[in-house]
């Protein structure tokens, strides 16, 4: 009886812990901007723009350390993953990361950054704690998207002009399989369970959604929005809730989120935001959702239990990633 | 005391009857703004969004937009059409009645102006309903929050409808206030597109757009319904609905305006 009971200490206790954190301390949502070197902070709480930080030259993908007290930038035109401490919000260091990084993922550890060099067709492997890369695969022509399952066993990455999504096994450091998907793949997102693996594409417009275990493609989703020519609806940044219920698309310069429903993958409705709509960002408590605009310069939140558009804030000009600190 | 309110109870509800018993009049008024708002703002559509202007926080359609400029329009026509009923009465000999009560004159054409608000009033929550039904989103509280723009606004375009019924001698004479009356004042407003995309066009029409006070009307509904107050559009509005109340009174003093035809129809 105690020893069935035991596993729901800890996990009530980091339960509790997590509350009073999202309690005590206010939510920060970090955004790169693209053209301006910088990076935008934004108070959750009041959603105004409270500091620019100055970072290297086009600074597109962001994530944060595991232990949240850090954040990954890839300062694509100095061919450098910037590393940025939150509390003195100065770059600390830099990590090797190949040429032209444009997005990484990490390990569930938060030991390895996987990243995709848009220029070299490779994939680079960066130790974080020795800050050395451990390793570097051939992917194809123009890779973008990085995921890594949540096992981690799988790094996933989508190139763009070979339009696939190629499976790395991170034991093996190789690629072991490729799933075609359609045109000009950019985002790779896996869902909670690993099960899944959520892929846009954004000159064919859709998204398609890979079974993690065949690697087939089980669904792929059409969006279309009334009084917008169908090739401006281009799929990019793609965000699924934790609950396993929604997910959203990006729709680049369509101007509008698309809000799928995780399970059925009906499209349920189109949220309009500002102009070339490009990455999401959900808070822990997965209540807003933050859209990065890059031509109209500006982040809009929704309110995910409404599925409303709240506010767009104003940020640096053409705002590419976005992370939110709980 | 109790005169006045019987009095002011029998005009107010005058008006509204007259409204309720005129049903094609009733549909009229909604059907003219359901049309603008199915039609020309389908055809506008704008799917992409309108800049950012306060009071929006964030990028709206069209359809959104145009919402303000058309409760606005029911409340002008409205008013027109109190105009056109006031001369009718004229015609017909019932204003005579109205104004041989012994009470002060300001109040019996407050009172008149106060019916029609409240029949523009009808017509906007109808309007409202509508809209909501449709799928625009508005702020839950709007239709409370707007109530009293309505009222402003409804006072002021009253009030110039008077001021135009005292101006007007026969009834044929009213097809000219549409053309230089009601079309001037809605197309040279913010009703139908944002003001910066008249600045773009011209200084001129954007002055004229500025100096309208039916703009100013529109902005007042635009804010009222997002819960804020557009402090230059209350000026301007409050402003006006005074000096057209002023000139309406004395439109119809009897040593002036109408009054001053009345020996002709007494001798």
């Amino acid at each position: 009886m105690t020893s069935a009971r035991l596993p729901w200490l800890p996990f009530t206790a980091s339960l509790l812990t997590a509350f009073l954190a999202s309690a005590a301390s206010a939510q920060t949502i970090y955004v790169s901007n693209e053209k301006d070197n910088s990076l935008s902070v934004i108070d959750g709480k009041t959603l105004a723009v409270v500091d620019t930080i100055k970072v290297g030259k086009r600074p597109r993908g962001i994530t944060l350390s595991k232990d949240g007290t850090q954040l990954f930038i890839c300062a694509s035109d100095d061919h450098a993953v910037q590393v940025l401490d939150l509390a003195s919000r100065k770059v600390v260091h830099n990590l090797p990361s190949g040429e032209d990084p444009e997005q990484f993922a990490l390990s569930p550890d938060g030991k390895s950054l996987f990243i995709a060099n848009e220029d070299s067709n490779v994939v680079t492997v960066v130790d974080v704690p020795s800050r050395k890369v451990a390793f570097q695969v051939d992917v194809g022509v123009e890779p973008e998207g990085m995921d890594v399952s949540p096992d981690g066993r799988w790094a996933v990455n989508t190139s763009e002009t070979t339009s696939m999504v190629h499976w790395i096994d991170v034991e093996k450091r190789q690629v072991t399989d490729n799933t075609l998907v359609g045109p000009r793949p950019r985002h790779a997102e896996f869902t909670k369970d690993g099960a899944q693996l959520w892929v846009s594409s954004e000159i064919g417009g859709t998204v398609s959604v890979i079974d993690t275990a065949t690697r087939q493609v089980a669904k792929t989703i059409d969006f279309h929005i009334k009084g917008v020519a169908k090739d401006r609806i281009q799929p990019v940044g793609v965000k699924l809730t934790d609950d396993g219920r929604h997910a959203f698309v990006a729709l680049g310069p369509a101007n509008h989120v698309a809000v799928v429903d995780a399970k059925t993958f009906e499209v349920k409705n189109y949220l309009l935001v500002g102009r070339r709509v490009w990455h999401l960002a959900l808070t822990p408590d997965q209540k807003t959702l933050y859209t990065t605009n890059g031509v109209s310069s500006d982040v809009s939140v929704i309110d995910v239990d409404s599925l409303k558009v709240t506010k767009s804030i104003k940020v640096g000009r053409y705002p590419w990633g976005v992370v939110v600190k709980g | 005391m109790s005169g006045w309110w019987i009095a002011f109870q029998g005009i107010v509800a005058r008006e509204v009857l007259r409204f309720v018993h005129q049903r094609e009049r009733f549909l009229g008024a909604l059907v003219r703004p359901l049309v603008w708002l199915f039609v020309f703002a389908a055809g506008f559509r704008a799917a992409l969004g309108i800049a950012i202007i306060p009071p929006y926080e964030t990028y709206i359609p069209y359809e959104t937009y145009i919402v303000p400029g058309l409760i606005g329009m029911i409340q002008l026509f409205n008013g027109m059409q109190g105009s056109l009923s006031m001369v009718y009465d004229r015609e017909m000999g019932s204003m005579r009645i109205l104004l041989t009560s012994p009470l002060p004159r300001g109040f019996l054409l407050l009172a008149r102006l106060l019916g029609g608000v409240v029949v523009s009033v009808l017509q906007v929550a109808a309007f409202l309903l509508i809209v909501r039904l449709y799928g625009i989103d508005l702020p839950a509280w709007a239709p409370l929050t707007v109530l009293p723009a309505l009222l402003l606004n409804g006072l002021m375009l009253g009030a110039l409808g008077m001021v135009l019924a005292s101006t007007i001698r026969q009834l044929e004479n009213f097809a000219g206030v549409m053309n230089f009356v009601v079309f001037p004042l809605f197309f040279l407003s913010s009703a139908l597109y944002p003001l910066y995309r008249m600045e773009e066009a011209g200084p001129l029409l954007w002055w004229l757009c500025s100096l309208n006070p039916f703009t100013h009307g529109v902005e007042l509904i635009r804010f009222a319904l997002y819960g804020q107050v557009d402090g230059l559009a209350l000026a301007v509005v409050t402003g006006a609905t005074l000096l057209f109340a002023a000139l309406a009174v004395r439109g119809y003093s009897p040593a002036r305006g109408m009054g001053s035809r009345a020996p002709s129809a007494a001798g």
